[in-house]
């Protein structure tokens, strides 16, 4: 599908989301969703007969520090059978990062959820295994925000014991 | 002091009977087979594996946050040290998605130059991947040979950027420097001497009796499943999805190319390995069209805003000296916006999702690495299989460290 006709496919399709303008993303299609309608969105972008995304390309978040809510978590959705991109965004406010887990619908998910919360702290609800994944379980506050100083120490970490504190599959932070 | 029999048996150990216990056992994250730092937790039934938890992130080097420092051409660098397998690749893929924030386009000449560079690199890369995954399942004169194939091409990147690893070619609107003037011939000669090795590998590994009983039917993922997880590049293709980003949507020249996307239908290491060995005979064929097509031309483009003047304006003009200080000092003004620009990487859909504010400096870059959802998918083809049988599905899905971690 070309993006025009995307852009009017995804505006009858899904009443509630804004759709961005076209310049300030250079042609692309992105539309901006409320987090509570974030669920039943990507369910349909996905069940839709005729949108079709069965691939979530990649899930990352932006930290807007001086906008309110501060936060977006971006989906980068990729349809192999119809050939066309979309760009989700849900605005995420900073007293409450959470955001519906998208892991039931797109098993790439998984770990890109658990990268976003490492970077910026912003829970998936419903996640099925959420810790950190690039940075250690020890790791003090999520580097990728605004407010993380680049040159910040982290405290040392004590030895890990193989025996006593053995490796469990469902270790949560 | 008389131990009774069975005494020196630790308690720990004395009630539980071997054959029935599920073992723990951690392999990594600096195991000789594995060709990159990782690690896998896992949960073994004799030598069945029941679940694995894959750890990464040993090579995290905060790229995203270092992009975030500097000014647009800062990120060339970093950019390189993603995929080290094939530096041209990413560059030409963060070159592109900066362009198109932008509003600039390269050259033509520039556009042939870059596609000739990234095709070698694929090359390049898909001869690491499988001269690694060959010698860890012993073939190691394969090996041997892939490299030496391998030495060809990295001379002729060599001849075209000056470096064979770190190369810093791009630069927004343009590359670095021309081609040199002998590299059709020698082209040539490295694409006669590179398709020769790969004859001579395929003649010893692809019908070989013991590569196929430890690459055929191991690893497999269903189409749908590779989808759900992500997979593209060369693992997707092996499943039978003929997605390939150059065809799919076609950037620089691709559309004027003539090549083919190799694709399996099982999907499992065999096939990948299939697809590789497929797909790097396509690259050599772009290679050759792209250097017989390529017009004259500048190879920047020509906007004062957003790229460098050549060095006799700068030494010679003080509208060019200022205009030298004032983008390397405040960085190249792009207009606000957002952009998600995939190409085709050596190990699939390579992204670069870019955020401007309109100062000088990137204030998001992010970066989609192939593999770093090929290993989320690892987990799930390891279930199940025998422990010797990490070793090619690993080898297979060419895990570059730089890039699954950034």
């Amino acid at each position: 599908m070309t993006a025009d006709a995307l852009r009017t496919e995804v505006a009858a399709v899904l009443p509630q989301a804004t759709l961005v303008p076209e310049d300030t993303v250079r042609g692309e299609v992105v539309v901006v969703v409320e987090r509570e309608a974030a669920a039943q969105t990507l369910r349909t972008l996905r069940d839709h007969p005729t949108l079709a995304f069965d691939m979530l390309s990649d899930l990352t978040a932006v930290d807007y520090v001086e906008r309110e809510p501060r936060f977006a978590v971006v989906y980068q959705l990729y349809s192999t059978r119809q050939n066309h991109r979309l760009r989700v965004k849900v605005p995420v406010p900073a007293d409450d990062p959470s955001v519906p887990s998208a892991v039931s619908l797109w098993k790439s998910a998984n770990w890109a959820e658990r990268e976003t919360w490492d970077m910026f702290g912003i829970r998936f609800v419903g996640h099925p295994d959420l810790r950190r994944i690039l940075m250690y379980p020890e790791f003090e506050g999520h580097p990728l925000r605004k407010d993380y100083p680049l040159d910040r120490r982290q405290p040392l970490v004590p030895e890990r014991d193989p025996i006593t504190r053995p490796w469990s599959p469902r270790r949560t932070i | 002091m008389a131990a009774g029999p069975g005494s020196l048996t630790p308690p720990r150990f004395a009630a539980s009977d071997p054959m029935s216990e599920v073992m723990e056992l951690q392999m990594g994250p600096s195991h000789p087979a594995s060709h990159g730092t990782i690690k896998f937790n896992l949960r073994l039934d004799g030598e069945r594996i029941v679940d694995v938890d894959v750890e990464i992130g040993y090579l995290h080097r905060g790229f995203e946050k270092m992009c975030e420092q500097g000014t647009w051409n800062h990120v060339f660098p970093y950019a390189d040290r993603l995929n080290y397998a094939s530096p041209l690749l990413n560059n030409v893929g963060f070159a592109l998605a900066v362009e198109k924030l932008a509003g600039i386009s390269a050259p033509e000449r520039c556009q042939y130059i870059r596609v000739i560079g990234g095709e070698i690199s694929r090359v390049t890369d898909h001869l690491t991947c499988l001269g690694m995954a060959s010698s860890e399942l012993g073939a190691i004169s394969a090996a041997f040979y892939m490299l030496e194939a391998r030495e060809f091409l990295y001379d002729l990147v060599e001849a075209l950027t000056g470096a064979r690893l770190t190369v810093t070619y791009c630069r927004l609107g343009g590359v670095m420097k021309d081609l040199p003037a002998d590299m059709k011939a020698r082209t040539g000669v490295a694409l006669r001497q590179v398709r020769r090795v790969l004859a001579d590998c395929d003649r010893l590994l692809s019908r070989n009796r013991i590569f196929l009983d430890r690459m055929s039917g191991i690893g497999g993922l269903s189409s749908e499943e590779a989808i759900s997880w992500g997979l593209t590049g060369p693992l997707l293709r092996a499943c039978g999805v003929a997605y390939d980003v150059r065809k799919a949507h076609p950037y620089l020249v691709y559309d004027r190319m003539d090549f083919a996307v190799p694709t399996g239908t099982r999907g499992d290491c065999y096939d990948r390995f299939m697809v590789r060995m497929a797909e790097m005979e396509q690259s050599m064929r772009i290679i050759e069209q792209a250097l017989a097509q390529i017009p004259d031309g500048p190879i920047m483009a020509n906007d004062p805003r957003f790229v460098l003047p050549p060095k006799s304006e700068v030494y010679g003009s003080i509208e060019g000296l200022m205009n030298h200080f004032k983008l390397v000092i405040e960085g190249q003004k792009v207009p606000a916006g957002e952009v998600y620009v995939a190409t085709e990487g050596g190990n699939g859909e390579l992204g670069f999702y870019l955020v401007s504010d309109g100062s000088g400096r990137p204030y998001r870059v992010r970066v989609r690495p192939p593999s770093f959802y090929s290993m989320g998918a690892v987990g799930e083809m390891l279930r199940g299989c025998m422990l010797a049988d990490i070793i090619p599905i690993f080898g297979q899905i060419n895990m570059i460290g730089g890039e699954c971690d950034h």
